[in-house]
C-alpha cells in the first residue's frame, strides 16, 4: 500500500491521510488513508457499517472529521468550501427528492445552484429519462429515481463525482443500466469515487478498489491485483445432504489438509468452500476425503475467485454479513 | 431540444415552494377554503338577530288565575309564556332551562319569582316579567321614554371576526406551511443534499419568505373580499396600511416558522412544537373574542404576542380606519419578533 503525502495533490483528485471519526462509542473511521488519481474510478468496497459512508461524507465536506487530513482537488474544505461545491458532483445514499416536482423541474433547480454546467435537457438525455422529463418524481421507479439522483450530481459538470451506494436496492436490470451509465462517464475521463458493498459492481466499474473494514483500508489495488493476491485459481464449493453429520471446524481443517493445494477452508451459506490452485487434482482428493467424515455430497461447484473471496480471506467474514 | 436559460437559484427555489404547495390539495384547502368556511359558519351563527325573546313559566292554584297572569305577561313582546298545572312540572322546566323564570301565584294573589340570579337570561326575564305584570296592574311611568334601535356596520360580531380570522390565517400559513416543508426536507435528507451543492443557505430560507408573500396576497384578497361581499365587512383604513400590516405580520410569522422548524427531525415533533406556539395565541390573542376579557395583569404579555399585535392592527385598520402612525406600536412588536426569530433560527438551524 502506498502512503500518499499531501504534496501529491497535483496528480491526485483526492488525498485522505490518517482520517478518524468517532460517533459516541463507535469508531466509524480509524486512521484511513487514500489517494485517488485524476481520471480514475475508485471504489470503496466493504460491508455495511465499515465506515464507507462516513469516509465519503467527510470527503464531501458534509461531516467534520475528528482527525486527519483531506485534500479534494488540491483544496481544503475549511478554506475553499464554496469553490469545491461548484466542482463536485454528489449523490447521497438516502436522499428522497421532492415527489411533487417533475424530473425537469428537479434538474432545473439543481442546475440553478451552479455557475456553470450542462443544460438540463442534455443531462436528462444522458441519464435516459427523456420520456419521463414531465413525470413527477413520485411516479418514477427505483432505478429511474437513482438515475435522476445521478443527473442532479452531473448537472453542474463536476470534475469529481462522489457516488454513495449508487445501486443499492435496485433490481438487476436497473443496476446494469446504471453501470453502463457510470462506464460512459468513466470513458469521458471523469474522476469517480464510489462506495459499494457489491463486489461485482466494484470489479466491473472500478480501476482501483480499497477494501474497507472497521474504518480501515485492509487492501488496495486493481480488482485483478487483489484477486491475484489470493494465489488461488479456483474456489471449490460443496454441500451435503440434510441430516448428514455436519462438518465441524476440526473436520473441515482435516479436509483442507488432505486436499492438496487447498487453502482457507470455511463454512458458507449452505455449504463449505476451499481455495485451490489446481482443481483437477483437488477435486478428486476432496471426493475421496468426504466419505471418511460421513458426508454425502449433494452439490459441487467451482468459480473463479472474486473480490468477495478476497474480503473473506482477509476478514473471515462475508461482505453481506456486515 | 431548445436549451432553456438558467433561472436564478432564488427564483427556482421560490417556484419549487409554489409548485409543491399547489400540488398538495390538502394544503390548498386548509389555507384558502377552510378560513372561508369558518368565517361563513361563524358569521351565520352570530348574525345580528331581532331582539331575542325569553321564555317564562306560570303556575297558579287555579287555571283561571294562571290564565290572568299569562295574559298580563304576554303584553310584553319579548316574553313567551308557558302555563304549568303543577309546581313539580314548573320546577322541572326551570331546572332543565326550558324556561328562564317561573312566576308562581298563590291563592291570595301574591306573586313569587323563581329564577337563578346568576344567569343573565333569568335576570332579563325577571325585569321583563315584573314590568309587564306591574303595568297590567295599573302602574304608570313617571318619565316618558322612547327606544331607538341602531345596527352599525363595523360593530357587529362578523366585523370583529374577519380581521381575527385573517390574522389567524397569516399565523397558520407562516408557521405551519414553512415548518412542514422544512422538516420534511430534513427528514428525507433533501436538506443535506441541497447543502452539498453550491446553493446559498440564506437564499434557501429566503425562498420560503418570498413564496409566503405570494400566497399572502391571495389569502388576504380572498378573506377580505369574502367579508366585504358576503357580510359587508368594511375596510375603512387605506389598502396600503392594510397591505403593510399583512406583509410585516406574514414575515414575522414566517420567521417564527423557521425558528420552530430549525431543529426538529420529524413532522410529528414539529407538529407538536407548532401547536405549542400557536394554541395559546388562538385563545389569548383575541381572534374570536376580545383579549381585554383577560385580567389586566396579563395584558402586557398578551399585547407582546405577535398574533395580538397582528389582530389589533388589522382591526384598527379595517374597522376604525387607523393610519400607519397609530399602529406603529403593533408593527414594532411584529418587527421585533421577525428579527429575533430569524437571527436565532439561522444560528441554530440543523442542515442535515
Amino acid at each position: 500500500m502506498s502512503s500518499p503525502t499531501l504534496s501529491a495533490v497535483t496528480t491526485s483528485a483526492l488525498v485522505v491521510r490518517d482520517l478518524r471519526k468517532t460517533f459516541g462509542d463507535v469508531i466509524a473511521v480509524d486512521g484511513l488513508t487514500l489517494d485517488v488519481r485524476t481520471g480514475e474510478c475508485f471504489g470503496l468496497l466493504g460491508p455495511n457499517g465499515a465506515g464507507k459512508t462516513t469516509t465519503i461524507e467527510i470527503c464531501e465536506g458534509l461531516t467534520a472529521p475528528d482527525g486527519g487530513e483531506v485534500a479534494v482537488l488540491g483544496r481544503r474544505w475549511a478554506s475553499d468550501a464554496r469553490e469545491l461545491r461548484e466542482r463536485l458532483g454528489i449523490q447521497l445514499q438516502e436522499t428522497q427528492l421532492s415527489e411533487k416536482l417533475t424530473v425537469e423541474e428537479t434538474l432545473s433547480l439543481f442546475r440553478s445552484f451552479y455557475r456553470s454546467g450542462h443544460p438540463v435537457e442534455r443531462t436528462i438525455a444522458l441519464v435516459q429519462l427523456v420520456e419521463k422529463r414531465g413525470a413527477r418524481v413520485g411516479t418514477l421507479s427505483g432505478g429511474q429515481k437513482q438515475r435522476l439522483a445521478l443527473a442532479c450530481a452531473l448537472v453542474g459538470d463536476p470534475e469529481l463525482l462522489f457516488l454513495d451506494e449508487p445501486t443499492t436496492g435496485l433490481d438487476p436490470q436497473s443496476r446494469r443500466q446504471l453501470w453502463e451509465l457510470v462506464e460512459s462517464l468513466k470513458s469521458q475521463g471523469r474522476t469517480i469515487v464510489l462506495t459499494t458493498h457489491y463486489m461485482e459492481e466494484a470489479e466491473r466499474l472500478c480501476d482501483r478498489v480499497a477494501i474497507i473494514d472497521r474504518g480501515r483500508v485492509i487492501a488496495l489495488g486493481t480488482p485483478r491485483e487483489l484477486i491475484a493476491s489470493l494465489g488461488a485459481s479456483q474456489i471449490v464449493f460443496f454441500s451435503a445432504a440434510d441430516g448428514d453429520r455436519t462438518i465441524d471446524e476440526h473436520a473441515l481443517g482435516a479436509i483442507g489438509r488432505a486436499v492438496q493445494s487447498a487453502r482457507a477452508p470455511r463454512a458458507t451459506d449452505g455449504g463449505w468452500e476451499l481455495q485451490v490452485d489446481a482443481p483437477h487434482e483437488a477435486i478428486p482428493a476432496l471426493l475421496a476425503e468426504l466419505p471418511r467424515h460421513g458426508v454425502r455430497l449433494t452439490e459441487l461447484r467451482t468459480h473463479s475467485p472474486t473480490l468477495e473471496d478476497v474480503f473473506v480471506t482477509l476478514t473471515g467474514r462475508a461482505l453481506r454479513d456486515g | 431540444m431548445a436549451e432553456r436559460p438558467v433561472r436564478p437559484a432564488l427564483a427556482e427555489l421560490a417556484l419549487v415552494r409554489l409548485r409543491e404547495f399547489i400540488r398538495e390539495p390538502e394544503a390548498v384547502f386548509w389555507t384558502f377554503i377552510f378560513p372561508l368556511l369558518l368565517a361563513a359558519g361563524l358569521g351565520i351563527a352570530f348574525r345580528n338577530r331581532p331582539a331575542e325573546t325569553v321564555k317564562v313559566g306560570v303556575v297558579a292554584t287555579s287555571a283561571a288565575a294562571a290564565e290572568t297572569t299569562a295574559v298580563a305577561l304576554r303584553t310584553s313582546q319579548q316574553l313567551v309564556v308557558d302555563v304549568f298545572r303543577a309546581d313539580s312540572a314548573a320546577a322541572r322546566a326551570l331546572q332543565s332551562g326550558s324556561v328562564a323564570m317561573v312566576v308562581a301565584r298563590d291563592a291570595a294573589g301574591a306573586l313569587e319569582y323563581r329564577f337563578d340570579a346568576s344567569r343573565p337570561e333569568a335576570r332579563t326575564a325577571r325585569l321583563l316579567a315584573n314590568e309587564a305584570l306591574q303595568r297590567a296592574a295599573g302602574r304608570s311611568d313617571p318619565v316618558s321614554v322612547r327606544d331607538a334601535s341602531i345596527t352599525a356596520r363595523g360593530s357587529r360580531y362578523i366585523d370583529f371576526l374577519i380581521p381575527g380570522l385573517l390574522g389567524m390565517n397569516i399565523m397558520g400559513g407562516g408557521i405551519w406551511s414553512i415548518a412542514f416543508s422544512i422538516v420534511t426536507a430534513r427528514n428525507k435528507k433533501l436538506l443535506k443534499r441541497l447543502v452539498a451543492t453550491p446553493m446559498s443557505r440564506g437564499e434557501y430560507l429566503l425562498s420560503f419568505l418570498l413564496s409566503r408573500l405570494g400566497f399572502l396576497v391571495v389569502e388576504v384578497i380572498v378573506l377580505v373580499g369574502f367579508g366585504a361581499l358576503v357580510f359587508d365587512v368594511p375596510v375603512r383604513g387605506s389598502l396600503v396600511t392594510l397591505g403593510v400590516v399583512c406583509l410585516v405580520s406574514a414575515l414575522a410569522f414566517s420567521a417564527l416558522g423557521l425558528l420552530v422548524s430549525s431543529r426538529a427531525k420529524t413532522v410529528e415533533a414539529v407538529s407538536g412544537l407548532s401547536n405549542l406556539v400557536m394554541l395559546p395565541m388562538w385563545i389569548f390573542s383575541g381572534v374570536f373574542f376580545a383579549s381585554s376579557n383577560f385580567p389586566a395583569a396579563f395584558q402586557p404579555v398578551l399585547r407582546a404576542l405577535p398574533l395580538t399585535a397582528t389582530v389589533d392592527a388589522l382591526r384598527a385598520t379595517m374597522l376604525q380606519g387607523a393610519s400607519l402612525a397609530s399602529i406603529v406600536g403593533e408593527l414594532a412588536v411584529l418587527v421585533a419578533w421577525l428579527v429575533v426569530s430569524f437571527i436565532v433560527a439561522l444560528r441554530i438551524f440543523r442542515w442535515r
